[in-house]
């Protein structure tokens, strides 16, 4: 640290003031990495002991652990990582998290400020390439502006719409000495002040709709769980309140328990068939904090196509974006459901929906997830199932990968609670899971964190396995392998012919080994009469674990609406003959 | 519905297009046009004209003037989008006021000598265009005024030996008392 002859304590360099507001922001783990343009700021973190920072193995997987720990906690994960390759490296969880609403401060080293634009060595336009990829960000040229613009960091990332912001910091800028000054009410963006507090007349508008309702169903999805936990409470609370069906997307799971009684299962492209039946022929939808993705919609022209639709969300570009709403509530969910609910309880009263329920039944009936047992191979979705049936109960989290198993994962393991449930949806990431659950555990020591994994996409960031043994994480890497990448070799089957062209991954590592040479523990199951064994093993070792569960390799993931298809064209398991299949899929034959 | 094999619904939409004047109040800190430029193309926005310049120096407000098109949901979600950036303070759609007044400012070279010099030089006057440079062989105009106007005038100026035009773009205000 440079010293200086004043005796303000806020006097300081540049790196101490990072280190200083990362601590007044009531951070204590960053993840990061560091290189030639961050060193002063890790001088600063060796000489402290209030922040503890995790040394990743590449900086993506500092970022999905960031993304890991900001929603098992609700409090932003903190980056820190070099100019160049460490800032490019960090592109993937930022784009990843901007998609899933996340809040991240990622801080990046920059080439000193004379330098910039020279093509200097490790320089990059770190602003200009992170600029579509984060919510807001900022490149600090005057130790002046370091403190105001940390605050207004934490102060983006966080209220709102989460999502995740870059500073910055040219190196000359962290020798700097400048004064420092601690968070401050008027360290906001003053030009962004996004609405909390729904519209009361567009909330008793609501109400009315909701009480006449004779088909409802509430679509709830992330916002809620970005709400926080008062959310969720309100959420359960109006559904024992109207005795609604309830559905959720794929990154909304747990904010209403799975073992609810009005609990439809998730909804969308390998959605429930009830659950996507309901919305299909609903007469009042009320979606909160989710935001009609293409995943959900099918084709928007023949989705729900009778209702009246309420929507709630504190982005008003999430509203009408693809599908048009009658009533837009602009705020955050749990402000505007407590409106909601004490206008209900006072001037409404829940509309008699037996007939509804009794509809809904029958759809469920259909018991869309079905699958065929296999006493010889092991069955995906009976894996999820046993690790479930073995975790229930359990202070559990699960993170996962991106292809079939994550959707098996979605379909066949319940959460009961928000925030133990760590996915990439939007970007649709391979290779978050790992250093993600990796992320969770350290926000939960005590806890069981599993990644719940496929072959392909736990190659993209295994290296943070050496992270995980290094601080003592013992994560559970729950790999369904089955050789190929699942959801790849599904699509092409489905709608190329069967040509698998490259998703065949040949010279598939020995996982096993893999563990141990790691410094881990590494277990294989091949018999499912074995598997319940092993994952007791599992989850007594107190070691990071790559578990190589293998899995019937051609499965496919069902129930599906097929591309080009509305929700009441679903593709049943059971239904799904070659023929179906080949018919389902649009263009026919030509195509499949 | 025939598509071709995708993972993605493939749509079209047959909404007609509408264009719409938008002003854009913005903090101004760097990278803040390179922002919205950013939206534009990222999204598959389309601009038709941009213009901005600082307006209110001491709070670092500046003013951007937007013309696009788009279908109404497009045009609602740009809006939306320009309001959720962090440095935007407000979005007025000036199209949607009714009581937008457009202005844009153009240079237009001509060159040639003759009856088409003079011809020229009628024409500017019917327009308002003022000469702001002159040889014996050239004119440059300044002409102000809506963006069809201004169309019209380099429409009637190509025959006679248009050179070259430059324009602004075109800044929006609204009629009355109040301010956006
Ligand atoms: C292989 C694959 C298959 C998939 N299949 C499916 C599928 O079958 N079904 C499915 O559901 N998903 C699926 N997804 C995920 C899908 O791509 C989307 O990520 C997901 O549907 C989006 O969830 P969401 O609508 O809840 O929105 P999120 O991305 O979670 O967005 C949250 C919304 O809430 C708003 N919000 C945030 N905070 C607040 C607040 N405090 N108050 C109010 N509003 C707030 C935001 O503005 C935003 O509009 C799949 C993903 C992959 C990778
Ligand atoms: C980084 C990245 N590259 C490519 C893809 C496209 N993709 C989606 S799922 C998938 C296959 C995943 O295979 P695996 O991890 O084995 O899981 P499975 O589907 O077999 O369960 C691929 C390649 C992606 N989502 N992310």
């Amino acid at each position: 640290m440079t010293e200086t002859k004043s005796h303000d304590a806020n006097q300081m360099t540049g790196a101490a003031m990072i280190v200083r507001a990362l601590i007044d922001h009531g951070v204590e783990h960053l993840f990061g990495y560091p290189g030639g343009s961050v060193l002063p700021i890790y001088d600063e973190i060796f000489q402290q002991d209030q922040l503890q920072h995790i040394l990743v193995r590449h900086e993506q997987g500092a970022g999905h652990a960031a993304e890991g720990y900001a929603r098992s906690t609700g409090k932003p994960g903190v980056v820190l990582v070099t100019s160049g390759p460490g800032a490019t490296n960090m592109v993937t969880p930022l784009a990843d998290a901007l998609m899933d609403s996340i809040p991240l401060v990622c801080i990046t080293g920059q080439v000193p400020t004379h330098l910039i634009g020279n093509d200097a060595f490790q320089e990059c336009d770190t602003v200009g390439i992170t600029r579509p990829c984060t919510k807001h960000n900022w490149l600090v040229r005057d130790i002046k502006d370091l403190a105001r613009v940390l605050h207004e960091a934490f102060y983006v990332a966080t209220s709102g719409r989460p999502g995740p912001v870059v500073v910055d910091v040219p190196k000359d800028v962290q020798f700097a000495v400048g004064t420092y000054h601690p968070p401050r009410r008027t360290d906001v963006h003053i030009s962004y002040t996004p609405q909390v507090k729904g519209d009361p007349v567009a909330i008793r508008k609501a109400v009315s709709m909701l009480a006449g309702a004779k088909r409802p169903v509430i679509y709830s999805g992330g916002g809620v769980v970005n709400s926080g936990d008062e959310a969720c409470r309100l959420l359960r609370e109006l559904v024992e309140v109207t005795d609604f069906p309830i559905t959720s997307t794929l990154m909304g799971l747990g904010a209403y328990p799975a073992s609810g009684k009005n609990w439809l299962g998730m909804l969308g492209m390998h959605g429930t068939y009830e659950a996507n039946m309901t919305m299909h022929d609903c007469d009042v939808m009320l979606c909160i904090g989710a935001r009609f993705d293409d995943r959900i919609t099918g084709r928007t022209d023949a989705f729900s196509p009778n209702s009246k639709k309420i929507h709630i969300d504190i982005d008003p570009s999430s509203i009408n974006k693809n599908i048009r709403v009658d009533v837009p509530i602009i705020g955050d969910v749990a402000n505007v459901l407590g409106d909601i609910l004490t206008v209900f309880k006072a001037e409404a009263k829940k509309p008699d929906i037996k007939p509804w329920w009794q509809q809904v039944a029958t759809w469920r009936a259909r018991n869309s997830l079905a699958y065929k047992k296999n006493s010889e191979l092991i069955m995906p979705q009976y894996a999820i199932q046993r690790l479930y049936e073995a975790t229930r109960g359990r202070d559990t989290y699960i993170t996962t990968e991106v292809g079939q198993h994550q959707m098996w994962a979605a379909q066949f393991y319940g959460f009961e609670q928000p925030h133990r449930w760590m996915t990439s949806g939007g970007l649709g990431t391979m290779g978050y899971g790992l250093p993600a659950a990796l992320g969770v555990q350290v926000a939960h020591r005590d806890s069981l964190v599993i990644d719940i994994a496929g072959d392909a996409s736990v190659q993209m960031t295994m290296q943070e396995m050496a992270t995980a043994v290094q601080y003592e994480l013992p994560i559970k890497i729950f790999i369904l392998n089955n050789q190929y990448m699942g959801m790849v070799r599904q699509w092409q089957q489905l709608l190329h012919g069967n040509r698998l062209s490259h998703s065949y991954t040949e010279a598939m590592p020995d996982f096993v080994k893999l563990a141990e040479a790691y410094g881990g523990v590494g277990m294989q199951v091949i018999k499912p009469g074995d598997l319940d064994g092993a994952i007791a093993e599992m989850i007594k070792v107190k070691k990071p674990v790559l578990f190589d569960c293998r899995v019937a390799s051609l499965e496919n993931c069902f129930p599906m609406i097929p591309s080009g298809k509305a929700h009441n064209e679903m593709l049943l398991p059971s239904e799904a003959t070659d023929e179906a299949t080949a018919a389902a899929f649009a263009g026919g034959k030509a195509l499949v | 519905m025939t598509q071709p094999a995708s993972a993605y619904f493939i749509e079209e939409r047959h909404d007609p297009n509408e264009t719409h004047t938008l002003s854009v109040l913005v903090q101004n800190e760097p990278g803040v046009l390179a922002r919205v430029i950013g939206l534009f193309s990222g999204r598959g926005y389309n601009i038709e004209s941009l213009t901005v310049s600082e307006t209110e120096a001491q709070k670092h407000v500046s003013r951007i003037t937007i013309v696009t098109t788009g279908t109404p949901m497009v045009i609602q979600q740009i809006k939306n989008q320009l309001d959720r950036m962090v440095p935007v303070y407000r979005v007025v759609d000036q199209t949607l006021t009714g009581r937008s007044i457009e202005r844009e400012l153009a240079m237009v070279k001509l060159r040639g000598v003759g009856d088409a010099r003079v011809e020229s030089l009628r024409l500017a006057e019917a327009f308002r265009a003022r000469v702001i440079d002159a040889s014996t062989e050239s004119f440059v105009f300044e002409i102000t005024g809506g963006p069809t106007k201004i169309n019209q005038f380099i429409e009637l100026m190509r025959p006679l030996g248009l050179v070259e035009v430059v324009r602004t773009g075109v800044a929006a205000i609204t009629r009355g008392p109040e301010g956006m």
